[in-house]
């Protein structure tokens, strides 16, 4: 079950500004983060050999070409959404690992507000979505589309089952716009509060506009090495101690799935763990794919931080802020830094771990979690170590 | 019949006797012929035991709400705001996407006992809505 661990590090790791108005392509925005991140580890773009494009819109043909990569040995596209980020890890060290490949580079990002919106049901979107044709067919001509309708409904649910209220859910909106604030890239620089989370309007309900991630323009990359190399380049590495992914049942149907406040990273995070041999009060930041304030909340259920049910509880009282047992999001997640699907959390696991979080940094942070969700509910996870 | 300006269902030869059925305001769902699980949404082959002997089963459309949002933002014009998204679980086990109508955000509940509703939208097209049971019909 250890087969992978700290057999890879991430090396090196790129970042652009994150904004509402880029002024620049998505393949423009996609390869300044991958320079950035192939910089940042001390390679030269030629010395990259595999590539995890994103999930859509960018062929690891576009970075071969304007990278000017002679020797592409390897390329796949993971075509899971949100959590796609964290599982190009898995991919990552799987290629390293097994000799195909030396250095991998994974890239995520999007022109999420200055290009196709999430309600303008653009082509891309439509080209992210795997399962759109039964969405098409069985849920389109009800008016169900989009994901805060998705996520709306499995919230229901959970309210229901354990109790989960929405001031729970505020909780997290807070705690990531809190952390957002210390970012000097972070879009959401307003404080925010309970009350104004409860006043908020009413998206799909019981998600309202404070409960849902930004759409922003941004991308971000990192460079995976072998653990062995990366030692050698420019940073302190970030072992790839364990990783794994997992799938909800019914993964195209949410109606159809047995429960509807479990998903993939349930059966993910129990494999992350088992590889990395440590238990999840070993971890010592958490950054977790925050679409929506619950999503974060059924995570640390199914990651482990708290029993089934507890979750809602468990994110009260500042304890997954800074300072507090589990620091969760301490670059403002997706809800309140930047949605660039997720790349952008296992950029912050890194500083984190690396010690250049700045103001956000978690002191002596030795271990972190990165959890990714796409798709409704496909799951990934990732703990990385320095 | 106005015409309709919302979402018209793409029709795969998986799924044409489900729209077919619909049609006739019949409500059908697959059953596995070789071990009886029902499935929905219609496909070639049973989760259980892999078979491709499928068979339809006419339904009588009864179940319970097992859980539903209110859409306000508005994603699509056609559809005014706010609207009731469901998924309703049938007596038979499988469940699916639906809207309530008859009903409203303050009367919804989990659990709520629904029967099925069928909304000619198109001269093709049958949408299987649902409505709570012993209210009455809509559109006396």
């Amino acid at each position: 079950m250890n087969g992978l661990r700290d057999k890879a590090a991430i090396a090196g790791i790129g970042e652009t500004a994150y904004s509402r108005n880029s002024g620049v392509t998505y393949q423009a925005l996609l390869l300044q983060a991958a320079v950035r991140a192939i910089e940042d580890a001390g390679l030269t773009a030629k010395e990259i050999d595999a590539i995890i494009p994103p999930c859509f819109g960018a062929p690891a043909d576009t970075f071969a070409v304007n990278l000017g990569i002679p020797d592409l040995r390897y390329a796949a596209t993971l075509r899971i959404g949100g959590a796609a980020a964290v599982a190009s890890l898995q991919t990552a060290a799987m290629t390293i690992s097994s000799g195909v490949a030396k250095n991998v580079l994974c890239v995520t990002g999007w022109n999420g507000y200055s290009g196709a919106r999430i309600k303008g049901m653009g082509s891309i979107w439509d080209a992210t979505i795997t399962m759109m044709p039964i969405m098409r067919e069985f849920e389109h001509p009800f008016g169900f589309f989009i994901p805060v309708q998705w996520f709306a409904m499995m919230a229901r649910r959970h309210m229901y089952e354990y109790g989960t209220t929405s001031v729970q859910l505020g909780a997290v909106a807070v705690a990531m716009r809190k952390h957002a604030i210390l970012n000097d890239n972070a879009i959401m620089k307003k404080p925010i509060t309970i009350e104004d989370h409860a006043k908020s309007r009413m998206m799909a309900d019981p998600l309202r506009l404070l409960d849902c991630c930004l759409e922003s323009d941004g991308a971000a990359a990192v460079v995976v090495s072998s653990a062995e190399r990366a030692k050698d380049m420019r940073h302190r590495p970030a072992y790839i101690m364990g990783v794994g992914e997992g799938y909800p049942e019914s993964p195209d149907y949410l109606a159809a799935r047995p429960s509807l406040t479990e998903t993939g990273i349930k059966k993910a995070a129990p494999k992350a763990f088992a590889m990395a041999g440590i238990s999840p009060s070993d971890v010592d930041v958490a950054e977790i794919y925050d679409c929506f304030t619950w999503n974060v909340i059924c995570q640390i259920e199914d990651i482990g931080f708290c029993k089934k049910g507890e979750g809602g509880p468990f994110v009260e009282g500042g304890r997954i802020e800074l300072g507090g047992e589990l620091p969760v999001n301490t670059h403002g997640g997706l809800l309140s830094q930047a949605h660039v699907l997720g790349m952008n959390h296992i950029v912050e696991a890194v500083k984190q771990l690396r010690g250049t979080a700045g103001k956000a940094q978690v002191k002596d942070a030795e271990i972190a979690l990165v959890s990714g969700f796409g798709d409704i509910g496909d799951g990934s996870a990732a703990i990385l170590r320095r | 019949m106005t015409e309709h300006q919302k979402p018209l269902p793409p029709i795969s030869p998986d799924t044409k006797e489900f729209w077919e059925g619909l049609r006739r305001h019949q409500l059908l769902i697959q059953r596995c012929q070789d071990c009886g699980t029902y499935r929905h949404y219609p496909r070639p082959m049973c989760h259980n035991c892999n078979s491709m002997n499928g068979q339809w089963v006419k339904v009588r459309g009864r179940g319970k709400v097992y859980s539903w949002i209110v859409s306000h933002h508005t994603v699509h014009p056609a559809f005014p705001t706010p609207y009731l998204v469901a998924i309703v679980e049938l007596e038979e086990g499988v469940r699916m996407i639906t809207n309530l109508v008859d009903t409203s955000p303050d009367e919804v509940y989990i659990g709520m006992p629904v029967e099925v509703f069928f909304e000619d939208v198109t001269e093709e097209i049958t949408l299987p809505l649902f409505k709570p049971i012993d209210k009455g019909s809509r559109r006396t």
